[in-house]
């Protein structure tokens, strides 16, 4: 009897001496996003936040995922990322191309916590970077605008004059010009990510200017409204715009972050996570073509499709002849722009009407 | 019955200090039942917020961050307001004084060793916020331009010009095309106190309390008092009014100009956007809220920057949109502005109609 009390408190003892770590163990993995808008833009934030949605229903209470939204680029969020670490989070992912610095300047400060950029170019041990090649789906996008245009005008919103973007509309124009080489793309500068009344106000310039397409990159719905609004088309970005707007949309160039973040919580967890620069593409479902418009006809769907199938069999969208706004061949046939070169791209080719600031 | 208001004869100090109290406590219930209407608990979300302002030294450094440039702006717009000269051109000078900090960090390095560079970049953003409110004062002083819309106006032209400056030729060329100067030398860098909070802390400090002793000591601080009080008996005075107004608001806006040169050297280090963050137009808020008082300034300006810190816990303990802490601070400041009124004015409740006249 004495002995199986004192085999009992033994096992009894070593339970104890287990359990409170079991219990560490189980503690969830603190996860933070950092937005620039809301995820109601139904665009950049949103296509995050649905990510975020995903990882969180995924690993269930393994983790535990929180947001803070409209942060400014600049001084102030430097303050949010901090406190987030200050908090105890042990992975922070900042979706903005701006908070490069405020995350790298955070991320000095707290060796522990990983730090996830999105679309930036600075890493460091414990802070990665991530980005897609969304100008595969944008030159997807490009052939439909380039058969559907009457004017030859398509007008494109764009945000800041920066590679990411200097790539999407070069993309796009290539697009474009494989099925119409005589429209041009229009491009207008609002030098901000997130303004509603911005990104509609440069719609409306470029309708007025006689563009009958609007693509976009931006972080909302609005260029997308203001064409619907004058009954002509668009090409959405972000999100499948399709379905907040209408048919007036004829496809978009849609971020797919879902995948990635599973993946990358899945190496936190098993403690194989290291500093990387992802930059996937339409064949990575981290980019993707959304549903085509009933407006669109059935041949233009299967040239896309041909196209699609190409870009999925390895073949780059930046493959030569390639030429410049002055008409000189830059890339010549066959020649593709080597990568380091697409990521620092500030120039336009052929058929882009503006200026990279 | 009839509810006048009539103006105080004496500002009563009673009201001074009562006012300011009863007005907090009236925002306070209004946003509580803003919370309540969204489900948050009021008490919980006040706790986080003053505790993510002043609990922690993170919070209060962030805190200090934003104080400071409301500190400076406020006391360099006070310095207007007390000549009723309508200074809301404190944005524009802060830009200004920030655009000239950063050329000087940026490209005067080889002429300048040491910490003679940060200095110059100083002083540099006094001079340019000095120059850019000195127009409005010569333009009303000799013309009589009215200067609520001259310094108004003129805060676009300094903000875009500064928007040129780093979208264009001052762009980081390494930079990836991303709006922004490069980054100054360490020489061009304020030393920092505690976290982000930096030196201008001090210099914030001791402004205070040198604009109270001019005011309150001084002959010039006199002589502005009656310009402010009516310019004709300055001028019966023998003070010469126009050249006191353009000095009085060259200094307002060196001041206004010193908080932007703090913001390149002390906090962003790199001329960028987020620099024009509304500062110059919360200075006129903190100026009024110390009703003029130098001495107030300091404590005006920490209370609306814990304000603006502590509104992040909305979002991050309360999980309230972020919409909900701008609604908030305005729901704040509404009352203790309104409240001003009563320090001016008495209100009298009429219960007989007094003269026919009236009621005409």
């Amino acid at each position: 009897m004495r002995k199986t009390v004192l085999g009992l408190l033994a096992v009894l003892m070593m339970v104890s001496l287990v359990l409170p770590a079991t219990a560490q163990a189980r503690k969830p993995l603190k996860v933070a996003f950092v937005y620039i808008g809301p995820p109601g833009d139904l665009g950049w934030t949103y296509e995050h936040e649905r990510g975020r949605l995903a990882l969180q229903k995924y690993f269930g209470d393994k983790i535990e995922t929180k947001y803070i939204e409209n942060v400014p680029e600049g001084p102030d969020a430097e303050r949010v990322i901090r406190q987030y670490a200050i908090q105890g989070y042990d992975v922070i992912f900042t979706t903005s191309f701006g908070y490069m610095d405020p995350t790298l300047a955070v991320a000095k400060d707290f060796p522990k916590v990983i730090f996830e950029h999105c679309s930036g170019y600075k890493t460091a041990p414990n802070m990665a970077t991530y980005f897609g090649r969304i100008e595969e789906a944008r030159y997807l996008t490009g052939i439909i605008a380039g058969r559907m245009t009457k004017s030859n005008k398509i007008g494109y919103v764009a945000a800041f004059p920066i590679p990411e973007v200097v790539r999407g509309i070069n993309g796009f124009t290539l697009g474009v010009r494989s099925v119409n080489p005589r429209a041009q793309v229009q491009v207008v500068w609002t030098n901000t990510w997130y303004d509603p009344v911005k990104e509609r106000e440069a719609a409306v310039a470029l309708l007025d200017a006689g563009c009958d397409i609007i693509a976009q990159h931006q972080d909302t719905t609005e260029p997308q409204k203001a064409a619907q609004e004058r009954g002509k088309f668009s090409i959405g970005y972000d999100s499948d715009m399709g379905k907040f707007v209408g048919d007036s949309v004829l496809a978009s160039a849609v971020w797919n972050w879902e995948t990635y973040y599973i993946e990358t919580i899945r190496q936190v967890l098993d403690g194989t996570w290291k500093t990387h620069q992802y930059w996937g593409g339409l064949k990575d479902g981290i980019a993707k073509l959304s549903a085509i418009s009933p407006k669109v006809p059935d041949a233009v769907k299967k040239e896309v499709e041909t196209a699609q199938k190409k870009i999925l069999g390895g073949w780059s969208i930046f493959t030569g002849p390639i030429k410049d706004q002055s008409g000189k061949v830059v890339y010549k046939a066959g020649e593709v722009i080597p990568d380091d070169k697409q990521l620092s791209m500030d120039w336009f080719v052929e058929g882009v009407v503006g200026k990279v600031q | 019955m009839r509810i006048v208001f009539e103006k105080r004869k004496t500002t009563s100090v009673a009201a001074m200090v009562l006012v300011p109290v009863v007005s907090f406590l009236v925002s306070l219930v209004l946003t509580a039942i803003l919370l309540l209407v969204f489900g948050a608990d009021p008490l919980k979300t006040f706790a986080a917020m003053a505790a993510g302002a002043f609990g922690n030294i993170h919070g209060f450094s962030e805190t200090l961050v934003k104080s400071i440039p409301l500190m400076l702006t406020g006391l360099g717009v006070g310095i207007a307001f007390r000549l009723k000269f309508w200074n809301i051109g404190a944005e524009g000078q802060l830009t200004l004084g920030g655009v000239a900090a950063a050329g000087i960090a940026l490209f005067m390095e080889p002429f300048l060793p040491g910490r003679s560079l940060l200095w110059a970049a100083v002083l540099g953003g006094m001079l340019a916020g000095a120059l850019w409110a000195g127009i409005s004062a010569l333009l009303k002083t000799s013309l009589k331009v009215d200067e609520t819309l001259v310094t108004l106006m003129m805060n676009y032209i300094a903000i875009l010009y500064s928007e040129y400056l780093y979208y264009g030729p001052w762009r980081d060329p390494k930079g990836y095309g991303f709006p922004g100067s490069r980054m100054f030398s360490e020489a061009a860098w304020l030393p920092r106190l505690f976290g982000r909070a930096h030196a201008g802390l001090w210099v914030a400090l001791i402004l205070a309390v040198v604009l109270w002793i001019v005011f309150k000591r001084t002959r010039w601080g006199f002589e502005l008092q009656i310009i402010g009080a009516s310019q004709k008996a300055a001028r019966y005075q023998g003070i010469a009014v126009e050249r006191n107004i353009v000095l009085a608001i060259m200094l307002s806006g060196a001041i206004c100009g010193l908080a932007g040169a703090f913001e390149v050297t002390g906090i962003s280090h790199r001329l960028q956007q987020g620099l024009s963050i509304g500062y110059g137009y919360t200075a006129i808020i903190v100026a009024w809220m110390s009703q003029l008082n130098p001495l107030a300034v300091p404590f005006v300006a920490l209370a609306l920057g814990g304000l603006a810190v502590g509104g992040d816990q909305i979002q991050f303990v309360m999980g309230l949109p972020a919409a909900m802490g701008v609604v908030m601070q305005g729901l704040i400041l509404f009352p203790m502005l309104a409240g001003s009124l009563f320090t001016e004015y008495r209100v009298k409740v009429l219960r007989r109609e007094p003269a026919a006249a009236c009621t005409a």
